[in-house]
């Protein structure tokens, strides 16, 4: 492929020389960046991958191990591309297979086993994370208060460890719900509970990504507090509603398409999220409210944008795949549940905003405005459709 | 004039803003649908909203809105106005992806937001050498122009996002068309083509029209297949408005077994049917179809969409509530029939609607009162461990068979009703339930008949029948008043027996009328506000008593010994009163009690054929790569102006992000270093 062209160059050398290698000379060039901690990560995921395989193959079905497999290369490239991803691999890795190992294949164990009942069996580690995501909340909004680096970094590596936790801790509830009984096992994203888990997960990873990329922890305090906020709700809904309790799968949940589907919509929920606190930051500093302590309105446009685009295109896949879900389980692809008729008013409100950015003068505080209660749509679809209106989507009810 | 304002209606419906106002529109409208429940029958939304705002909600399409013209319309527009920016958009969108704007100006290079000026040290031919390298390294496409201010190298990257704006733009008009295809449109097309009609669901299907049946070959429905275990169909019901069509099937499918398997909690595990599906060339196939397993057969697709009861067949015991219906007959018909009922002078007619021969419920807590009410920590750690235990632990039972149906009076007044089969125990105790309706928006009151130590029902009706029988008041009345006013003194006795007596007589008369009501409005009405407490107390014990005289009384009638007054009777006694006054309120003369059962299921495939479908999810496909092309494929131009005495940099993007910056300073930094290094060489020379 002719990668260059110059016409009105009468020197030949040139032309053959270095132009035509342009590409791959950039390729290579990446590749060489990685050093042996990276071929470390690559080879450590490699083997793990294979370790559960041969451990676990037997209760796995083609598709299983398929999905198995792909992990390897897309968590490679997350950890290559983000180097903090990789302690909290490990770390949850860790805990989730020690969690396991002390389990014994015995449910009773998690209130014979000290570590297991005060640290790393699911419902205490879904606690700790809780825990976690309060105190790094608080850590934030001092060190907007004080400007304190300190308590900055204290709360980003909170935020880390809450989500260790919280992860490790969905690891080990899938883990019981086969204890329980072979036909119950399943992957825990069934219910209302495991999603809001999971979207405090989602979450708290999206954030500390921009916390790296745009070199600034001071949209901790804001971002910190829409995943209290769930955390709150959540323990509201463990004391009062006992809504823990792993349950079995209803027919219509029992899918290949939930396994990618919830979590897919997941990203997306929760970057809207973030861009919804990111925007309340902005009107913030445009009001010349905690302006000095706060990254410019141009660097919060910018970070409001990034969380929004990378949610729309999950997003985006999310639908899809759910409409590829209910073909199968419900016969068609769409049908105006109030479940799916929300999912695309939360997806058109931000294809919206997306073309408002483009357009010239609908810039600036309009667009914050716009994702702000972006974020209410979001919570209306996640949480109000459950609440208010009844539909085939009704397992996820309170 | 008329290219003008045609010019005009394109700009706008092309324009950005449009494109913002609509989708918007769009999203708000969508509201509207999940507010108002879709496609219930009429009548719902007649009790619902009042004989005045059903017509008006009618006209605007309220009740299914998703199909209502005005919806359509603004899908109309969605799709148009997609269509017209595509199509504006075309030419300037190609011609960015293809050229290379080398002949942009000086002038207009300096106006750039991103624009350095930088110096060249070299002779113009290294220089030039140089900056070649350079961006070739950097993975950029670039044109060379040489011209009277110098040589200009315009570069660019990731044209290949405007092709992303080409792949989802025109993915959502293919979504779109899909989803008509698919949608209720070819069907109103083909009832308004066709000459057909829906028609009432009332009917045999024998006797339904040919107006209101559609041909095999439609090319796209949706519509219910109910076949009853053993039993074939081969027609699938489409709801139309309020009424049905009948779609013919290709082929007829035939129910062999509806299995229901539950998990242990009785949670429902997994609904399949066992089909066999022949068609006119005599093939026959044989498939289980379950929850997200459908199956496609002949273009068709066919999913387990839900279940009923097929026609099991109900025995019924009949037991008399009213006066002079006989206590005790029986019964027997399919759900689904209907069957006339006499109760003393009335005619009835006895719908049987539903059997369920499965129920969980949660029958409450037992022991975890005391869980509930741990605090601090205790509270904390009832929570700590595996997520299979919580402190409050649901009692989910099977509660055995249920089945409801309707009772309709001379007058067409039908009442629902809900009854259980079996006994079921509350605080040591056992009874049947019944519940009772109005009208489907309510929910059913129950009421609960005691059972006696027999475990039957006898013993209640026969306490019942002597209760209310206004010829036996007196008697009661009388025995109740010689029981009870025996520890005076002789002197008072009769007195106080005789008022006692009158008294015990009265509240019989009280009660017999509207139960604890009327007696609870009596006391109201006589007693003073600080006496009420303990006249209701006084009541409630006459009451027992004379309840317990009537009990005493038809065990006599029985020649039965009578029993002893303990606390387990005084229970009995005192659900039985509470029975008595809410079986005032029962609303049937019978109490229909379910004595056995043979159980058939049937179940509902849903039946589809959906031309679009295949367009949908190839817009889904393309979507997905359009939008993410669209959002992580960035165009980058970079334009290097070489002139005599210095290199001008600029830099233009698509879209502003802060990334362009720095992108723009890098290119800048490493343009720098590559024009003055003496000896540059881009890395990949070296590996040639
Ligand atoms: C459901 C409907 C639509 C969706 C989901 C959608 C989606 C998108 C997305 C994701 C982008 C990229 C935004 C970005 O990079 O920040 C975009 C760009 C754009 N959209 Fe749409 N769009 C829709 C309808 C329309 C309509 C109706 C129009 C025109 C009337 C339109 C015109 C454009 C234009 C001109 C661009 C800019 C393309 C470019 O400069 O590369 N869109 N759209």
């Amino acid at each position: 492929m002719e990668l260059a062209r110059t016409p009105h160059r009468p020197d030949r050398r040139s032309e053959s020389t270095p132009p035509l290698r342009g590409e791959a000379s950039d390729r290579t060039h990446w590749l060489r960046t990685l050093g042996p901690g990276d071929w470390l990560f690559a080879a450590t995921l490699v083997i793990g991958a294979f370790f559960a395989l041969r451990r676990y193959g037997a209760s796995m079905d083609v598709y299983d191990e398929g999905i198995l497999l792909l992990h390897v290369p897309i968590l490679c490239a997350i950890g290559w591309h983000w180097k903090a991803f990789r302690p909290f691999l490990a770390a949850v890795a860790l805990l989730s297979l020690a969690s396991i190992g002390l389990y014994q294949g015995n449910l009773a164990r998690a209130e014979q086993a000290f570590l297991l009942k005060y640290l790393i069996s699911s419902q205490t580690a879904i606690m700790w994370m809780s825990a976690l995501m309060f105190m790094a909340t608080g850590a934030y909004w001092l060190g907007l208060a004080l400007r304190s680096d300190f308590a900055d970094k204290t709360g980003s590596a909170l935020t880390w460890t809450a989500t260790t936790m919280g992860t490790a801790g969905l690891f080990v509830r899938w883990y019981e719900s086969y204890l329980i009984g072979p036909d119950i096992g399943h992957i825990p994203i069934s219910n209302l509970y495991e999603v809001f888990v999971l979207f405090s997960l989602m979450t708290a990873l999206l954030y500390p990504y921009y916390e790296r990329s745009y070199a600034t922890r001071r949209l901790g305090a804001f971002v910190l507090t829409v995943i209290a906020a769930a955390v709150a709700f959540l323990l509201w809904y463990t004391f009062s509603r006992e809504a823990h309790q792993i349950q079995p799968l209803i027919p219509a949940l029992q899918s290949y398409w939930m396994k990618i589907h919830v979590p897919t919509n997941f990203i997306g929920y929760g970057a809207f999220a973030l861009s919804a606190m990111v925007g309340c930051a902005y009107l913030l500093v445009e009001r010349g409210i905690l302006a000095s302590r706060l990254p410019p309105p141009r660097v919060l446009e910018d970070v409001m944008y990034k969380a929004i685009a990378i949610g729309f295109a999950f997003f985006t896949i999310a639908t899809i795949l759910g409409a590829l879900w209910a073909a199968e389980a419900w016969g068609t692809y769409w049908q105006w549940d109030p479940k799916e008729t929300w999912a695309l008013i939360v997806w058109l409100n931000y294809a919206a905003w997306l073309h408002m950015r483009l357009t010239k003068g609908l810039r600036g505080s309009m667009l914050a405005w716009w994702s702000v209660i972006g974020l209410l749509v979001v919570s209306f679809a996640f949480l109000g459709v459950n609440m208010f209106l009844s539909g085939l989507h009704s397992y996820g009810s309170l | 004039m008329q290219r003008g304002t045609a010019r005009a209606w394109f700009e706008l419906l092309s324009s950005m803003r449009f494109a913002i106002s609509l989708l918007t529109v769009l999203a708000i409208a969508s509201v509207v649908g999940t507010v108002v429940k879709q496609n219930e029958p009429f009548n719902a939304y007649l009790n619902q909203f009042g004989p005045f705002w059903f017509p008006v909600f009618e006209t605007l399409g309220i009740y299914s809105v998703y199909n209502a013209g005005w919806f359509l319309v603004i899908l109309a527009f969605l799709v148009l106005s997609t269509s017209l920016c595509i199509v504006r958009q075309t030419r300037p969108m190609l011609r960015e992806m293809r050229h290379f704007r080398e002949h942009a100006r000086e002038a207009s290079l300096r106006q750039f937001g991103h624009q350095a000026s930088l110096e060249s040290a070299a002779d113009p031919a290294t220089t030039l050498e140089r900056a070649r390298s350079y961006l070739a390294g950097a993975g950029l496409r670039f044109r060379a122009s040489t011209r009277e201010d110098g040589v200009l190298l315009a570069a660019k990257q990731g044209s290949a996002g405007r092709a992303g704006y080409f792949l989802a733009h025109g993915a959502i008009v293919l979504i779109c068309i899909g989803g008509l295809l698919d949608g209720d449109l070819p069907l109103k097309l083909e009832m308004a083509i066709g000459g057909k009609q829906a028609t009432s669901g009332n009917q045999l299907i024998a006797d339904i029209p040919e107006s209101a049946r559609l041909a095999a070959e439609n090319p796209s429905f949706r519509g219910n297949v109910f076949i009853p275990e053993g039993r074939s169909a081969s027609i699938a019901v489409l709801n139309v408005g309020d009424g049905i069509l009948l779609q013919e099937l290709p082929f007829t499918i035939s129910l062999k077994r509806f299995h229901i398997d539950h998990y242990e909690n009785g949670m429902p595990r997994r609904f399949a049917s066992d089909i066999l599906i022949t068609d006119a060339t005599g093939t026959a196939l044989e498939r289980t179809i379950e929850v997200n397993r459908p199956l496609e057969y002949r273009g068709i697709t066919l999913y387990q969409s839900s279940f009923e009861d097929g026609g099991s067949i109900l025995s019924l015991a009949v037991r008399g509530l009213a006066r002079g219906v006989p206590g005790l007959t029986s019964l027997q018909g399919a759900v689904g029939d209907t069957l006339p009922l006499a109760a003393g002078d009335a005619r009835y007619t006895l719908e049987l609607t539903q059997f369920r021969a499965f129920n969980v419920e949660d029958m409450g807590a037992g022991d975890d009162a005391a869980a509930a009410r741990a605090q601090g920590m205790a509270r904390i750690e009832q929570h700590l461990g595996s997520g299979a235990k919580t402190p409050t632990r649901k009692n989910l039972r099977n509660v055995g068979p249920t089945y409801t149906f309707k009772l309709r009076d001379e007058a067409g007044q039908a009442r629902e009703f809900h009854n259980y089969m079996l006994p079921i125990e509350q605080n040591g105790r056992w009874y049947l339930y019944s519940g009772t309706r109005d009208s489907q928006a309510d929910s059913f009151r129950y009421i609960r008949f005691p059972l006696d130590n027999d475990g039957k029902l006898e013993t209640w009706f026969a306490v019942r029948e002597i209760m209310f029988d206004p010829a036996r008041r007196a008697e009661i009345a009388h025995r109740f008043a010689a029981r009870n006013a025996g520890a005076e003194s002789a002197a008072d006795a009769a007195g106080l027996r005789e008022r006692l007596a009158q008294t015990a007589e009265h509240t019989l008369t009280l009660f017999a009328d509207r139960g604890y009501e009327s007696v609870g409005r009596f006391i109201e009405s006589t007693v003073p506000q600080a006496e009420r407490e303990r006249a209701a107390e006084v009541f409630v014990r006459i009451l027992q008593g004379v309840a317990w005289e009537a009990w005493l009384l038809a065990r006599e009638r029985n020649s039965e010994a009578a029993p002893q007054f303990n606390e387990s009777h005084a229970a009995f006694l005192r659900d039985s009163i509470a029975a008595l006054s809410d079986s005032l309120f029962y609303g049937a003369p019978v109490y229909l009690q379910l004595t056995a059962y043979d159980e058939r299921q049937a179940t509902v495939l849903q039946a589809t054929r959906s031309p679009g479908k295949p367009l949908v999810f190839l817009g889904s496909l393309l979507l997905v790569l359009g939008v993410f092309a669209m959002l992580y494929i960035r165009e980058r131009r970079l334009f290097l102006l070489l002139k005599a005495d210095e290199v001008l940099v600029a830099m233009s993007s698509n879209r502003k992000t802060i990334d362009v910056d720095e992108t723009f300073q890098r290119h800048v930094d490493g343009l720098r270093e590559a024009l003055a290094a003496p000896d540059f060489h881009p890395t990949s020379s070296r590996d040639a």
